[in-house]
């Protein structure tokens, strides 16, 4: 399977800047080898998942009415099968965390994350979920959601106009034709990010239970 | 001005009413400050403006804008401050004007000043366990992102000060809800909060019993970052305090500083700056009305609104180059004059607009399962409108006349001739229905604003040149304006430097959050979904 032959509705490869993240994603893909008949139903089943993603409605900010004008009549995601918005996180396949996440929002965002189920993917959209954006050096706002969930597509702008969200949405969608479904991890990998907040989690409620205990 | 001095003399003798201010202004002692309040009150002064906190670095203290319902051309300005940093506390307002009951609080999560008597002193857009006050000049803590999933605040317990028999301060807790009570939480994460506000509801089978809502889910520290910023820095994050009436926060800060600066726009900037903010009060409201029918289960009407928003994004787009943030205001005029077949596609537009709106009566309004849905609940009496300062589109559907275009015109308003869309209170006392019709209402009366403005173009160009570096003669501005959610206002403290000592930015979302809880007690727990949709807030400018 090479990238080139991917084909999603209405985009054509060369539309598509270089990829070199996928490129990767083949390589690995070809070393483990996969036998043919796994091959194919891997390609039907990711035919089908990347042209039902629900999304979750997750706007915090200004991107979110920008996300929501993505999903009304101009440009109508809807066409590309991603028209159910969700409103609980464990019906849903993709969080486009759309605005600006702060400190007291953080615990929210990765609650909401560990609430899907798998495999779910995430969407940065908009710099301040990317990076913190304009708000970098405010006191609040944490430095981009990659300090809290992995992030799969990053879609910049402040707000993106609708069509580059649709840009990033059939970026995902390519990476979703791409992914063998049969080696997704059947339990959720723990990424090194995710180990430092277990540590964390657990070094804080020590302290709590501590600090409960003398009282 | 001379009667409001004359006034001034008479609520509190003695003190001296600064010279060369804007509006009039008089310094109290902390103790003092209650009995000029009431006073001020009982002389017609209702309606609380902007409460702001402000550091002296030696004092810290509050600035009270104050204005009137009946007398709505009138704002006096009091200040109060105390030198003591360690543990300040001032006298609450709050049993005067109602509003007062946030902005005390925000005041007190900023700067740590605690007000006396105020019955709910819990920070309240930052966590509990948050170290410091942010807004201090003398601020440097280092506070972490928080990791748990569980809420360690403790959003129960209202902490409290008050005076004991020997006048000594003493601290006091109160529970917030009963031990008995059923609460529901609701959001952060909900799509019908419209952004990210958590309500906690205590009910009694399906009827409500109280809202407590807890903000603090987006406070993003605008005003911090402005007292950085330069001034031409700034306008891209009045932008985004309100997005939904973006261009309107522009202009008024741009007003603001321009007015202290003392730059004179030319004509042509004002009317396209009037015509923008029009288009996007239009466009707030296309959206407000599209998301208060999907908020009661017509996902078409949303659709309807979103495709006739699009059309105005379009002619931001054009002239401006952006689409939800037109970034087009500028210091002294605008960055660049319209597209030359601009007169053509307005008029296009207005023509088209106005028959939609009867499409959207066809396809709606009438709708009994809406109706019903509207009429007779949430109701809102002037009285409690004007004590909690819901202005814009809400207080009019209660019949209090605020209109900030009719009482203090700006840029272009004095030049065209429209009129205040207000609710009979003769008939309605300002129920959902009424905030619902008052939107439409208010699209065509833009409609009529935009048209006069645009056959009326003048050709003197669209900007004056400013410096570089815009610096504000030391003293206090403050510029209002009408945003598509009602009054608002931007408040500049200058020392004089490239950047404004303190900026705050009085938001209409953060008193209509305030009115859920009167408008929702005693309605069911499903109406809470309508009610709240009918005020239309945005909680990112409440936040800030
Ligand atoms: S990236 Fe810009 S538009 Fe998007 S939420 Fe942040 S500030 Fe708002």
């Amino acid at each position: 399977m090479e990238v080139k032959n991917l084909r999603v509705k209405s985009m054509n490869h060369v539309t598509f800047n270089d990829n070199e993240y996928l490129e990767q994603y083949v390589e690995e893909l070809k070393k483990g080898g996969v036998n043919v008949a796994i091959g194919c139903l891997d390609d039907c089943i990711n035919w089908g998942r990347s042209h039902s993603v629900w999304p979750l409605t997750f706007a915090t900010a200004c991107c979110g009415i920008e996300f929501m004008c993505v999903g009304a009549a101009r440009t109508d995601f809807a066409r590309f099968g991603w028209e159910v918005t969700r409103n609980s996180p464990r019906q849903s396949d993709v969080v486009f965390v759309a605005g600006t996440i702060v400190n007291k929002m953080a615990p929210v965002l990765k609650r909401l994350y560990d609430q899907m189920a798998e495999p779910k993917y995430v969407i940065a959209m908009g710099g301040c979920a990317i990076s913190g954006g304009p708000f970098k050096n405010s006191y609040n706002v944490v430095k981009g959601v990659n300090e809290i969930i992995p992030v799969d597509v990053y879609v910049p702008g402040c707000p993106p106009r609708p069509n580059a969200v649709l840009y990033g949405m059939l970026q995902m969608e390519r990476k979703i034709k791409l992914e063998g479904f049969f080696k997704l991890p059947k339990k959720p990998a723990i990424t090194p990010e995710e180990k430092v907040w277990a540590e964390r989690l657990a070094k804080e409620e020590e302290a709590r239970k501590a600090a409960k205990g003398i009282k | 001005m001379e009667d409001i001095k004359k006034l001034l003399a008479k609520v509190a003798p003695g003190k001296e009413v600064a010279e060369g201010t804007q509006y009039p202004t008089i310094e109290l002692e902390p103790n003092e400050v209650r009995a000029v309040a009431k006073k001020l009150k009982e002389a017609g002064f209702d309606y609380l403006i902007n409460l702001t906190g402000v550091d002296y670095t030696d004092a810290l203290g509050t600035v009270y804008h104050i204005s009137s319902s009946t007398n709505k051309t009138a704002v006096v300005v009091l200040k109060t401050k105390t030198a003591d940093r360690e543990n300040p506390v001032l006298y609450t307002v709050c049993d005067i004007w109602k509003s007062a009951d946030l902005y005390e609080r925000e005041v007190f999560d900023f700067y740590g000043i605690r007000f006396i008597d105020h019955p709910d002193m819990r920070r309240i857009f930052l966590r509990g366990d948050w170290k410091g006050f942010p807004f201090r000049k003398d601020y440097n803590e280092v506070n972490e992102m928080p990791t748990t999933n569980v809420n360690i605040d403790d959003l129960e317990t209202l902490p409290s000060i008050t005076f004991d028999k020997e006048g000594k301060i003493v601290e006091k807790t109160k529970q917030l809800f009963d031990n008995n009570e059923y609460v529901v939480n609701f959001g952060p994460q909900h799509p019908a909060t419209h952004g990210v506000l958590h309500l906690r509801v205590s009910l009694d089978g399906e009827i409500v019993k109280k809202v407590d809502p807890n903000f603090g889910y987006i406070h993003r520290g605008i005003e911090k970052m402005c007292e950085s910023l330069t001034y031409p820095q700034i306008l891209p994050y009045t932008e985004r305090l309100d997005y939904l009436s973006g261009s309107i926060n522009r202009h008024a800060f741009c007003m603001c500083v321009e007015k202290a600066a003392g730059i004179e726009v030319p004509q042509r900037a004002q009317y396209i700056r009037c015509i923008f903010d029009e288009l996007t009060r239009i466009a707030s409201h296309l959206l407000g009305w599209g998301c208060m029918a999907m908020d009661m289960g017509a996902i078409t009407a949303f659709i309807y609104g979103m495709r006739d928003r699009e059309k105005i994004m379009d002619i931001f787009e054009e002239n401006a180059g952006g689409r939800l943030m037109p970034a087009y205001s500028i210091i002294g005029g605008l960055t660049k004059d319209v597209v030359p077949n601009f007169q053509q596609t307005i008029s296009e537009f207005v023509a088209y607009m106005r028959e939609s709106i009867k499409e959207y009566h066809t396809l709606f309004t009438g709708n009994p399962i809406a109706t019903g849905r509207m009429h007779n609940v949430g109701w809102l009496t002037k009285e409690t409108a004007v004590a909690l300062g819901t202005t814009g589109p809400t207080g009019r559907a209660s019949g209090w006349s605020n209109d900030v275009r009719k009482i203090a015109p700006y840029a272009a308003y004095d030049k065209v001739k429209f009129k205040e869309v207000l609710r009979n209170t003769d008939t309605c006392k300002g129920d959902s229905f009424d905030r619902y019709i008052i939107r439409l209402d208010e699209v065509l009366e833009s409609l009529n604003i935009i048209e006069q403005l645009n056959e009326n173009l003048p050709d003197d160009g669209v900007n004056v040149k400013v410096p570089a570096i815009v610096k504000l003669p030391e003293g206090e501005y403050y510029q209002r304006a009408e945003s598509a959610r009602g009054d608002f206002g931007v408040y500049i403290k200058s020392d004089g430097n490239k950047n404004p000592y303190r900026v705050k930015f009085r938001s209409p979302c953060m008193t209509l959050i305030s009115a859920l809880d009167p408008l929702c007690k005693g309605e069911k727990i499903a109406d809470l979904i309508t009610i709240g949709a009918s005020l239309d807030y945005v909680i990112p400018c409440a936040d800030r």
